[in-house]
């Protein structure tokens, strides 16, 4: 008696809180790993995954503001690559680190200030504007970098705070979906982003104006996005040109998408992105230890996102007959 | 009987209550499409204009002049007497002027209670941080005083019916404190009788208040006699009539319509 009203009760938390859906998942895919491969419960190996998912989360948790105001900026990618070169352009002339790392954040949410002007003065729409951007940027870190990886710096408690230190960058990611949650969940800027996404003309009439809307949450994405990167570099210890890129934008949205974000805009949240990440990563990284090839991470990802947006349907439809 | 209500009511006061609103030469033009040409109206305190027009003759366009959605290309608005040029639907609204959407201006994906309180949310002032239970609260008593019936103020609008969609929407104007002019963009268009009837008992209710200039679009023109102490009927961008509502009947203000276009 007492199991099954239990039973119930997570079943009706699984419908309306998407996200405890895919944690579950995500436990699942650990449980699986932990009992079939050597290794996957080791400190060290959390590390390992905790490297993996970073940037997506970090991204992730910009593109899902985007993707809720009905947006979508493909040029993260390339911005998280090039940020650390910006960086290094400043600390090159002598500027202090921190003020350097500011400098660079700075500029790649001036990244998403263009997207977000070209994109609401021309109205283009996004995803061609910043597919341009992304080549645009593309080209820009090969000419910064001269195509060559820079060393990243190392010394100093900036440095540390900034990735170096082991685990700060995922500390830096947890604390950016915990503000950007709390950004969306709990402020009317975060209630006037969803309303754009799901009605920009209704939006328009009450008097929310959403091309500003839309501009912050550009430079939001892309901001965080050059943040990510040079925590990443810094981590690694090397700014590569071939780092980040398309791949790393097109994992931050898939997270975005798994975690329940909307592609048409209108919903979505910050935590459904990390736990997205989360289980991409658990994946990934399972893979990896079981030995199965690489090339079979992509398969299962594309099932994963269809799947994801089939059961982002189906619960749809489950919550709307349980409200009734 | 309603005649007789709305006699009462208009020798009570309301032709010589002031003007809370008055277009003079208004004119709008979008591309090749003149919305509005010359257009003259005016509402006073305690009255409620009906304004009639086919599909397309621009009584959106009006509204939304109104309220400041859109710039006039000429004419001027005097609000209270004073020329006033509306920056935006904001500034419309904090002088008083609030308005429903024919499109309802519905948040699907936010639940009813944000809907009520689309970009006027209660937030912990200084911090822009919401105070959802109070808007839970207010929203459930104003809704209730209206005697719309929902599941629950946390229910998404998506999921409500047209009628419920467009009930909420009325209250959410309705309600805003200060409102000194209502302008509502067919606001029954999807109501079934009951619902129509209580929102209409509504605004019957606010013109007693006497402190309110309403200006309401319908296509239905029975309810537009029954409630309105005046008609202005819109053709093509213009005022083509201007009566009191006891002046006219629903034929008369059919066959006008329809002498357009030569139907006997
Ligand atoms: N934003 C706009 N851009 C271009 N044309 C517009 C715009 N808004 C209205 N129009 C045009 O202006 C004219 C008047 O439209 P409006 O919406 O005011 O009519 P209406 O009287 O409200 O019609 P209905 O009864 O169908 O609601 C129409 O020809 C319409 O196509
Ligand atoms: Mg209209």
């Amino acid at each position: 008696m007492e199991a099954k009203q239990v039973a119930t009760a997570v079943g009706r938390g699984l419908v309306r809180r998407r996200e405890l859906s895919i944690f579950v998942v995500c436990v699942a895919a650990a449980i699986y790993f932990a009992v079939t491969g050597s290794g996957f419960t080791t400190s060290e190996n959390y590390h390992t995954i905790a490297q993996y998912v970073a940037p997506w989360i970090i991204i992730g948790a910009g593109e899902v503001m985007l993707l809720i105001c009905g947006q979508i900026d493909l040029s993260a990618g390339f911005v998280f690559t090039l940020a650390p070169f910006v960086l290094t352009s400043f600390t090159g002339d002598g500027m202090p680190l921190l003020l350097a790392l500011v400098c660079a954040v700075a500029i790649s949410a001036l990244v998403g200030v263009v997207n977000g002007l070209i994109h609401t003065l021309f109205n283009l729409a996004s995803f061609i504007v910043t597919l341009g951007m992304a080549f645009f940027l593309e080209g820009m870190s090969l000419i910064a970098s001269n195509a060559q990886p820079e060393a990243a710096p190392a010394n100093g408690w900036v440095a540390q705070v900034f990735g170096r230190a082991r685990w700060s960058e995922l500390i830096w990611a947890l604390a950016i979906v915990a503000v950007m949650q709390a950004l969306l969940s709990t402020t009317k800027f975060g209630v006037n982003t969803q309303a754009v996404g799901s009605n920009p003309i209704g939006a328009a009439e009450a008097g929310i104006r959403i091309n500003r809307i839309k501009i912050v949450n550009f430079a939001l994405c892309s901001g965080l996005a050059g943040l990510g990167g040079i925590l990443d570099g810094i981590r690694v210890g090397s700014f590569d040109p071939t780092n980040g890129g398309n791949e790393t934008m097109f994992l931050a949205v898939a997270s975005a998408v798994i975690g329940g974000t909307a592609l048409l805009g209108g919903s979505g949240t910050i935590i459904g992105a990390l736990l997205g990440a989360l289980l991409l990563g658990i994946v990934y990284d399972g893979f990896n230890l079981t030995g199965v090839n690489a090339n079979a991470f992509d398969v299962v990802l594309g099932i994963a996102i269809i799947a994801a947006m089939l059961l982002n349907v189906y619960l749809g439809v489950l919550r709307r007959k349980a409200s009734r | 009987m309603t005649a007789q209500e709305e006699g009462s009511v208009t020798a009570g006061g309301a032709e010589t209550a002031p003007e809370v609103i008055r277009a003079e030469h208004i004119s709008k033009r979008f591309g090749a499409v003149q919305a509005l040409k010359d257009v003259n109206l005016y509402v006073r305190r305690g009255e409620i204009l009906g304004l009639i027009g086919d599909n397309g003759a621009g009584k959106s366009t009006l509204i939304k002049t109104l309220t400041g959605f859109h710039r006039p290309d000429q004419g001027r608005l005097l609000f209270n007497g004073t020329e006033t040029a509306l920056r935006s639907v904001v500034h419309a609204r904090s002088l008083g002027i609030d308005t429903v959407f024919q499109d309802l201006a519905m948040i699907n994906d936010l639940p009813v209670y944000l809907n009520l309180f689309l970009n006027r949310e209660l937030t912990h002032r200084p911090l822009p941080v919401l105070r959802r239970s109070e808007m839970r609260r207010r929203a459930r008593e104003a809704l209730d005083s209206i005697g719309i019936s929902i599941p629950s103020v946390d229910t998404e609008v998506g999921q409500l019916s047209g009628g419920q969609r467009q009930a909420i929407a009325v209250a959410r104007s309705v309600y805003a404190e200060s409102t000194q002019l209502l302008l509502l963009d067919e606001p029954l268009a999807a109501m079934g009788a009951k619902e129509g009837g209580q929102i209409l008992r509504l605004l019957k209710r606010l013109k007693e208040r006497r402190d309110i200039a309403i200006i309401l679009i319908a296509h239905n023109y029975a309810q537009i006699v029954d409630i309105c102490d005046r008609v202005n009927l819109l053709q093509h961008g213009e005022i083509t009539l201007d009566r009191a509502s006891q002046e006219t009947s629903v034929s008369e203000l059919l066959e006008l319509v329809h002498a357009e276009y030569g139907v006997n």
